[in-house]
C-alpha cells in the first residue's frame, strides 16, 4: 500500500523562540529551522511499515516555503521514496493544509496517511482530524502503536486516562504522539541519494485551495514571566514552608 | 450568540474540564451542553445542574459508546446548524473531536484558548506558551478547544436545564473501539489535582521511581506526574505526562523533583500557582520558574521529606 506522510519545516525544538519587538509574531531570521518532531516520527513509522513488507511506497509532502524542500530531502534522506512541495509563502493554516492534503490524496490515493499530532509552532493540533474529516476517513490521533493487518490498522492511543485501541477501515488517517517510535537519523551516502530522489514542486492553486487566513493574529507577545523565587537549605525549612502553604501540617 | 459545549464524561460522572469550558462559553453567549454517549440519561441529568447551562442536548446511541470522533463530530455538526460556536475542552478526548467538527463546517479552529477578549477574539499559547498570539476570527462559526487551566470551573450544581434528545446516529462503521488501559489509582487525577509531585529521569529507574514519589504522594495528598524523559525512559505511564505535548495542568502547588526543566515541561505546568523544586544541580532551569528551591540529592531528601510530613 502507498503511506502519504506530511511533514513542516518549523523552529529546531531546541532553540528558544524570541518575540518580536513590534509584537507581530516570532523571530525567525538566522534561527535554526528543522523538520517538526512528531512529523519526523510520521516518516519514521512508514519506513517502518514499509521495511515490513506493508507499505510499498511513501510520498512525503510539506506545504510551505521554497525552504521546506530541505525537509523533504530529510524524509527521502530517512527513506521516503519521493516528494511533493506545495510551495507558498503564506503561512497556510490547518484547515487549508488538510484541504490540499485531501486534493493529493485523492491524487495518489494512499491507504494511509501519517502526520505529527501538533506542530510545534503553532500548537494547534488540528491538521490531522480535520484531514480524516474532509476525506471522511477514520482517524487515530496521538498514536502510540500503528498495526497494520489486511484492510484494517489497530492504532493505539496515548489518552488522558491512559491508553485506547481502536481499529480503522483502511484507508485511514494517522498522527503521531512522542512514543510511536525513535525517528534514524539518515545516512551520509543516504542524504547523497536523496538528492536524485523525485521532488515534484506545486503550488495551492494546482488544487484549487484558497490558503487566505481565517485567523488574523492581531499581536503576539511574550508570556507573563515567573520570578525565581528563594532557595531552602535544609529538609526541615522545606517541611516549614508546605506548612505555611497549608498542604502539610 | 448561541453556544454548543462538549460534556466530557466517563460514561458516569462529568470530567472537571467541561466546567472551565462552560466557564469560557458564557463569556460568548447563551449556553447550551451536548452530552454524546450510549445511555446518558444520568450524565445528562448531571450536566443540566451545571451553572450556566440553558439546554442540555443528550445524543445516545450504541455508535456512541466510546465517543468517537467519527460518529460524535456529525453530531455535533449538525447541531451547529442552531448555534454560533461549539467549544471543547483541550483534552484528548476534545482535540480528538473538535477539529473534525470545524473541517465538517468548513471552519479554521482556535485552539486551546487562554481567554475570551471579545465575540470573535482570542489569546492562545504558541511555540509550547514561549509567546502568546491574540487571534481574530473571520469565520461565521467558531469551532474552539479550551485550556481548562485557563478558565474557573462552573459551579456543578444550581442549574436547572431542560434536557432534549437528539439523533445520536449509527456511525459509519469505518471506526470501532476494541479496548483501553486506563490507569487505575486511588489518588486524584493530575488535571484537577490541588497538589501534584512530578518525577523526572533523575529517579533512574521505574521501582525508584514509585517507591520514593508514591509515600511522598500520599503523605500530601497529591497526585503524581512526570516529566517526558521520565515517561520515554519507561519510569512512568504516559498518561503521567505533564508538559507541552503532555498534561496542563495549574495546581494550588507543583513539587518537580529530580527534574531540570527544559521548555516543553515548563510549558505545562509554569501556571501553577507555587513551584517546588528539588534538584541535584543549582544551575537547572527549574528553579527559575520555582517558588521554593532545594539543592541536593532527592534519594536522600525525598524519603527525609516524606518521613518529617
Amino acid at each position: 500500500m502507498k503511506v502519504l506522510v506530511a511533514v513542516k519545516r518549523v523552529i529546531d525544538f531546541n532553540v528558544k523562540p524570541r518575540v518580536k519587538m513590534d509584537g507581530s509574531g516570532v523571530d525567525l531570521m538566522n534561527v535554526k529551522m528543522s523538520m517538526n518532531p512528531f512529523d519526523e516520527i510520521a516518516v519514521e513509522e512508514a519506513i517502518r511499515l514499509k521495511e515490513k513488507g506493508v507499505a510499498t511506497e511513501i510520498v512525503a509532502v510539506s506545504i510551505g516555503p521554497a525552504k521546506a524542500q530541505e525537509t523533504l530531502r530529510t524524509s527521502l534522506a530517512m527513506g521516503a521514496d519521493r516528494a511533493i512541495l506545495v510551495q507558498t509563502d503564506e503561512e497556510v493554516e490547518p484547515l487549508a493544509v488538510a484541504k490540499i492534503l485531501a486534493k493529493i490524496a485523492e491524487e495518489e490515493q494512499p491507504q494511509m496517511i501519517i502526520l505529527g499530532k501538533q506542530a510545534i509552532d503553532d500548537d494547534n493540533n488540528a491538521t490531522g482530524q480535520m484531514l480524516a474529516a474532509l476525506l471522511g476517513w477514520p482517524q487515530g490521533t496521538f498514536a502510540s502503536k500503528v498495526e497494520v493487518a489486511g484492510d484494517s490498522t489497530d492504532v493505539t492511543r496515548e489518552v488522558d486516562g491512559g491508553l485506547e485501541t481502536v481499529k480503522l477501515q483502511l484507508p485511514a488517517v494517522v498522527t503521531t504522539d512522542l512514543r510511536l517510535n525513535e525517528p534514524r537519523y539518515a545516512s551520509l551516502p543516504n542524504i547523497m541519494k536523496a538528492k536524485s530522489k523525485p521532488l515534484a514542486t506545486k503550488s495551492p492553486g494546482d488544487y484549487g485551495v484558497d490558503v487566505a487566513r481565517r485567523l488574523e493574529t492581531l499581536k503576539v507577545s511574550e508570556p507573563a514571566k515567573r520570578q525565581a523565587g528563594i532557595k531552602v537549605g535544609s529538609v526541615d525549612e522545606l517541611v516549614d514552608r508546605l506548612k505555611g502553604l497549608g498542604i502539610a501540617k | 450568540m448561541s453556544v454548543l459545549v462538549l460534556v466530557e464524561h466517563d460514561g458516569g460522572s462529568i470530567k472537571d474540564a467541561t466546567l472551565a469550558t462552560v466557564t469560557a462559553a458564557a463569556k460568548l453567549g447563551d449556553v447550551n451542553a451536548l452530552v454524546v454517549g450510549n445511555n446518558v440519561d444520568a450524565v445528562a441529568q448531571a450536566a443540566s445542574k451545571i451553572a450556566g447551562v440553558s439546554k442540555v442536548y443528550a445524543a445516545s446511541a450504541p455508535a456512541l459508546e466510546h465517543q468517537l470522533a467519527e460518529a460524535v463530530a456529525p453530531v455535533a455538526a449538525t447541531l451547529m446548524d442552531s448555534h454560533d460556536a461549539f467549544l471543547a475542552p483541550a483534552t484528548t478526548t476534545g482535540k480528538n473531536i473538535a477539529p473534525r467538527v470545524a473541517a465538517l463546517l468548513d471552519v479554521m479552529q482556535i485552539s486551546d484558548i487562554l481567554s475570551v477578549e471579545g465575540p470573535d477574539t482570542f489569546t492562545r499559547p504558541i511555540y509550547a506558551g514561549n509567546a502568546i498570539a491574540t487571534v481574530k476570527s473571520k469565520d461565521a462559526k467558531k469551532v474552539i478547544t479550551v485550556r481548562t487551566t485557563a478558565f474557573e470551573k462552573a459551579a456543578p450544581e444550581g442549574g436547572s436545564a431542560s434536557v432534549e434528545p437528539v439523533e445520536g446516529g449509527a456511525g459509519d462503521g469505518k471506526s470501532r473501539f476494541l479496548s483501553a488501559e486506563t490507569s487505575k489509582s486511588e489518588r486524584p487525577e493530575l488535571t484537577s489535582a490541588k497538589v501534584i509531585v512530578s518525577g523526572g529521569r533523575a529517579f533512574g529507574s521505574s521501582e525508584q521511581f514509585h517507591a520514593l514519589l508514591d509515600p511522598l504522594a500520599d503523605k500530601l495528598g497529591a497526585a503524581v506526574g512526570a516529566s517526558r524523559a521520565a515517561v520515554d525512559a519507561g519510569y512512568a505511564p504516559n498518561d503521567y505526562q505533564v508538559g507541552q505535548t503532555g498534561k496542563i495542568v495549574a495546581p494550588e502547588v507543583y513539587v518537580a523533583i529530580g527534574i531540570s526543566g527544559a521548555i516543553q515541561h515548563l510549558a505545562g505546568m509554569k501556571d501553577s500557582k507555587t513551584i517546588i523544586a528539588i534538584n541535584k544541580d543549582e544551575e537547572a532551569p527549574i528553579f527559575q520558574v520555582a517558588d521554593i528551591g532545594l539543592v541536593g540529592d532527592l534519594f536522600k531528601i525525598v524519603p527525609e521529606l516524606t518521613d518529617k510530613l
